[in-house]
């Protein structure tokens, strides 16, 4: 299944490839046109020279990871996480380090020998080191290199009434989607960016944008859910379950409200169960697409993902569909605009 | 003179974020490698030596920013003495009992004053005096007579004079990053000496300090294919865990990260390998902080990387290095950039 | 002038929902200039023509203000919300909030001391006994504003969203005054500043001008135990050094003291320790372009009730009037 495999790949900001490798095959069958720049953005065109507007689509393949900046003397692994990790949910997860592939765990002393106010506090990442069984700095460094990464070894399975766990659904899911609205039939011009380094600062989105230089931009996200125990309502900014999530506001972006106003009034019409993202934290690549050179008119579609930025998240399959839907209908209406004209 | 001096010269002048234009004239003199230098709108200085390859040729950027961090002028209290604001990030425990430049009309010494211990109350010396409450003393008694001289928004610098410390260790203000200057024209001397087919753009930038400016303009006009950015990193000293450092007199750090395009990394660390130019490896999961940052995302985007000259006491005014390690970073890239090819250089974009 | 400051402080336009104020601007100045257009972030451009020797210059006063947005409607009618742009707490508490569809709220906190307040812990009440009643007057993303209107002390005024309507009144008001510029001068009313400087950036991007001035408040230090800042209400436009956002072209810092000098315009100099205006996005366009920024001081900054000097924004006026036929070759 697609989302597994998007999810079960291991993409760090800057280190992308096995990510990309696996788009790319499976867009490549359904466009005329792919390409890569300079950071790693990967662009696939359908339509390329047909008139029309310029539609992209945006979903980034990295996903937050540990990157190696040291190796102990007793062959421990010193590292830092690469973009936002909250380091109380590192300790105790099992890891999988660099190109190799080296098995390592991320322990901690066992409870038995802490004191309880010792209990009370987290761990620090200065703390925190991942062991891979090296005896020594030299065997350790014949595994890894420094500035590889170390990735969550989460595996994708449906749980529970239509839920799915994986890692990194922020924003494996946005690629699922993107690589399958491909796939509709336009006459107009369709690209989507897989960009990179998201997590580290919206890095790849504005240079994909100055390339393709569409009319208008729709990212499409895995997005922060809390709706849990202990999070007061109010606070829960979506709620899985409750449909894909269309966003007024956000840290980097105000979205084009004719553009958001008409998403809601399709999803109305085609009965899609759509909510409002009721959070103004968080950025995404829209931030960064808005911006360029003139400015461009951008959506942002997400499916809610509960716990995201951990080694495990969770979403609704309802969800995700609901974007999918979402989406391909609003390219359905400009496609009939299109064929009208 | 020699490049040592000019870093000398360039280190002991004044040239706070947006105010670089003092050291544009010391830099166009000494940098006869050059085929043309200019200064673009925010002030960047931009000197190129011409490749010898056939058009187009491939074009490099080198970046290392020339502004130091300083203080500017908030307030003229009634008795003549000057309260200040900062310009770039300071410690402001390292202000205290300073000697400082005032550039108001003319320049003039002044000492950011400190209460003497026999009327401090007692616990006080256990905190440290915060911005709010330093001053200048410029030695006049008021405000009307320093207003003849100084005006809101002037600027300060450390007062300082470069130490020649044991073997090639320098100590002295502003190496953050006129180090990297240096070492720009450091490469532009062994690059004077052998063939090269790229043109190479020795950009002195603006105002990274407070954002990476001159970084965003100087590669707008530009449009290279690569960015290389020299600036100045953390040096091994006591207190700070080795994974944090980059020890010094072991030639430059090298970085790997997500502003650091794989196939420059890992040419870099095989020129310096042929070449026998040590180096530190440098994992860096955080990719802003320095000019790369502001030169990777120019435009339709831009390979770069980023080389660190490990320096102690950064962002004080006895900022700490081994000059072999800025003449080491110099030699580095200019054997990396008479490496270059187009098959290279356009391999680049390919993923 | 007062009677446009008064229209715009009182119209509804928060970052990202400035129509009405650019409306409102477009039906003031568009007898007065040769082009209009707005543009994909709704910044509103006004161009009067120079004459053909002469430079261009970007003139940027923010239409957008900041406010609230509802994040949440409860069983029993009242909202939870987040923030647009820079709020404080402080100034939330017991003020009122208008919103786009026209409801009107109060602001109040949960039980809570003043330090751990945050902006989870307020809510709006919107008059609502329940969710139902208070879905017919506001939907969940909508976005509101301080609920304030404009007062005339005299020499001084107050009102909310100073911020930077004012500054698009001394554009509004400079436009008219200018005839037969030498210099060709985009006077652009701006979307999207408070909430990071984002109109004037795509703007500058398709203008590319020579020189770029803002137009936007400074804050003052002359109240009781003010933090430390030395401009001050009644001295005259502040002449910005630095901010946050930008370190003014010395030239350009020149050129306008300059100007002032000449012109006998009382001035101040300004050095703004924290904030940022639409001059910190114009600079750093394409190749760069040296600008700066004419600022009105004003008290109060973020609060709904921002006072600023009539004097000080006629200074700032005739600055940008003696700008027009500036002779821009230093820059």
């Amino acid at each position: 299944m697609l989302l597994a495999r998007l999810t079960e790949a291991n993409g760090a900001p800057g280190q992308e490839g096995d990510v990309r490798d696996l788009i790319r095959a499976e867009i490549e069958p359904h466009v005329h046109q792919v390409k890569t720049d300079a950071l790693g953005n990967l662009i696939a065109i359908k339509n390329p020279d047909a008139p029309g507007p310029k539609v992209m689509l945006a979903a980034h393949m990295d996903e937050v990871a540990l990157m190696i900046v040291g190796i102990e003397s007793n062959g421990y692994l010193k590292f830092r996480p690469i973009g936002g990790v909250d380091p109380r949910v590192l300790v105790a997860k099992s890891v999988v380090v660099g190109a190799k592939k080296i098995a390592g765990v991320i322990g901690s002393k066992p409870i038995h020998l802490q004191k309880p106010p010792e209990r009370e506090r987290a761990f620090t990442i200065q703390e925190l080191l991942i062991d891979i069984g090296a005896k020594n700095k030299e065997e350790a460094e014949r595994l890894v290199k420094l500035g590889e990464c170390a990735y969550f070894t989460t595996k994708h399975e449906e749980m529970g009434n239509g839920k799915i766990k994986a890692k990194a659904l922020d924003d494996r899911v946005g690629c699922d989607l993107a690589i399958r609205l491909l796939q509709e039939d336009v006459s107009f011009p369709l690209i989507a960016a897989f960009t990179v380094q998201e997590e580290v600062g919206l890095r790849g989105a504005g240079v994909a944008t100055y390339q393709i230089k569409p009319d208008l931009a729709l990212v499409l996200e895995g997005t922060t859910a809390s709706d849990v125990p202990g999070t007061d309502e109010h606070k829960h900014a979506t709620t899985v379950g409750a449909g894909p999530c269309i966003t007024v506001i956000d840290r980097v972006s105000i979205p084009h409200p004719p553009l958001v106003q008409e998403l809601f009034a399709l999803a109305e019409e085609e009965g899609i169960k759509v909510q409002v993202r009721r959070n103004t934290a968080g950025g995404t690549d829209a931030g960064k697409i808005q911006m360029s050179e003139e400015g461009v008119k951008v959506a942002t579609i997400a499916v809610p993902c509960r716990y995201i930025h951990s080694p495990v998240s969770v979403m609704s399959k309802d969800d995700y569909e609901g974007a999918y839907r979402l989406v391909r209908s609003y390219l359905k209406k400009l496609q009939e605009r299109e064929a009208s004209n | 003179m020699e490049i040592k001096q000019v870093f000398r010269t360039l280190s002991e002048a004044s040239g706070v974020s947006g105010y670089e234009h003092n050291l544009t004239s010391t830099l166009q003199e000494h940098c006869p490698w050059a085929d043309e230098i200019k200064t673009d709108k925010l002030g960047n200085v931009i000197m190129l030596k011409k490749g010898h390859g056939t058009n187009p040729r491939p074009k490099v950027m080198l970046a290392g920013h020339m502004d130091e961090i300083g203080l500017i002028i908030t307030k003229i209290e009634k008795d003549g003495f000057l309260r200040f604001g900062t310009i770039g990030g300071f410690d402001q425990r390292v202000l205290l009992a300073q000697e400082v430049v005032v550039h108001g009309r003319e320049s003039r010494t002044g000492v950011i004053g400190a209460k003497p211990p026999h009327i401090q109350v007692a616990g006080e010396q256990g905190k440290s005096v915060s911005m709010e409450d330093l001053f200048i003393d410029i030695g006049f008694d008021s405000k009307a007579q320093t207003e003849e001289h100084v005006s809101i928004g002037d600027l300060v610098t450390m007062k300082r004079d470069v130490l020649d410390l044991q073997g090639s260790f320098m100590a002295g203000k502003s190496f953050d990053d006129r180090a990297g200057v240096a070492a720009i024209f450091e490469c532009f001397k062994v690059l004077a000496g052998i063939s090269h087919a790229a043109d190479v753009y020795g950009v002195a930038t603006v105002q990274e300090e407070v954002g990476l400016r001159g970084a965003i303009t100087s590669t707008y006009g530009i449009v290279p294919d690569i960015g290389i950015a020299i600036d100045v990193s953390f040096g091994d000293s006591p207190g700070l865990p080795e994974s944090d450092t980059i020890k010094l007199g072991q030639g430059p750090g090298i970085a790997i990260g997500p502003h650091v395009h794989p196939k420059i990394h890992a040419r870099m660390v095989e020129t310096a390998k042929e070449w026998n130019i040590s180096f530190s490896p440098d994992p860096s999961p955080y990719p802003g902080g320095t000019d790369t940052y502001a030169i990777q995302v120019a435009q339709a985007g831009v390979a770069t990387i980023l080389l660190s000259i490990p320096l102690r006491y950064m962002h004080t005014p006895i900022e700490t290095l081994d000059y072999e390690d800025v003449r080491q970073t110099g030699r580095l890239m200019a054997m990396f950039i008479a490496g270059l090819n187009n098959d290279f250089v356009e391999g680049l974009t390919c993923f | 002038m007062k009677t446009v400051i008064k229209q715009l402080t009182e119209a509804f336009g928060p970052s990202g929902y400035e129509t009405e104020v650019t409306e409102l601007i477009k039906s003031l100045v568009e007898k007065h200039v040769d082009e209009i257009k707005t543009d994909v972030l709704g910044n509103l451009i006004a161009t009067k023509k120079g004459s053909p020797g002469g430079k261009t210059i970007m003139l940027a006063a923010h239409t957008d203000e900041i406010g609230v947005v509802v994040t949440h409607i409860d069983d029993k009618g009242f909202l939870r919300f987040g923030n647009v742009g820079g709020v404080g707490i402080p100034t939330l508490v017991g003020n009122r909030v208008r919103f786009a569809g026209g409801a009107i709220g109060t602001i109040y906190h949960e039980k809570s001391s003043w330090k751990e307040l945050s902006l989870d812990k307020l809510y709006i009440d919107i008059g609502a006994e329940n969710k139902a009643e208070a879905l017919k007057k506001v939907k969940l993303g909508e976005f509101g504003i301080f609920h304030r209107e404009f007062e005339d002390l005299g020499n001084r005024l107050i009102a909310k969203s100073m911020d930077d309507r004012v500054g698009c009144a001394v554009l509004i008001e400079a436009l008219k005054k200018i005839e037969s510029p030498t210099n060709t001068l985009y006077f652009v009313f701006t979307t999207q500043e408070e909430v990071g400087l984002r109109g004037a950036r795509t703007a500058a991007y398709g203008i590319e001008p020579d020189l770029g001035i803002a137009l936007d408040v400074t804050l003052t230090g002359d109240m009781p135990e003010a933090r430390r800042m030395e401009v001050s209400l009644g001295h005259g436009a502040a002449i910005k050094v630095k901010d946050s956002s930008i370190i003014v072209h010395p030239k350009v810092k020149d050129l306008l003291v300059g100007l002032a000098e000449e012109k006998t315009i009382p001035y101040q100099m300004e050095v703004l320790e924290a904030g940022g205006t639409d001059a910190g996005a114009i600079h750093l366009t394409k190749t760069g372009v040296p600008s700066g920024a004419i600022s009105i001081p004003t008290r109060y900054v973020h609060s709904p009730s921002e006072m600023v000097d009539i004097r000080d924004v006629a200074a700032c006026v005739d600055l940008v009037v003696a700008l027009a036929n500036a002779d821009l070759a230093s820059i």
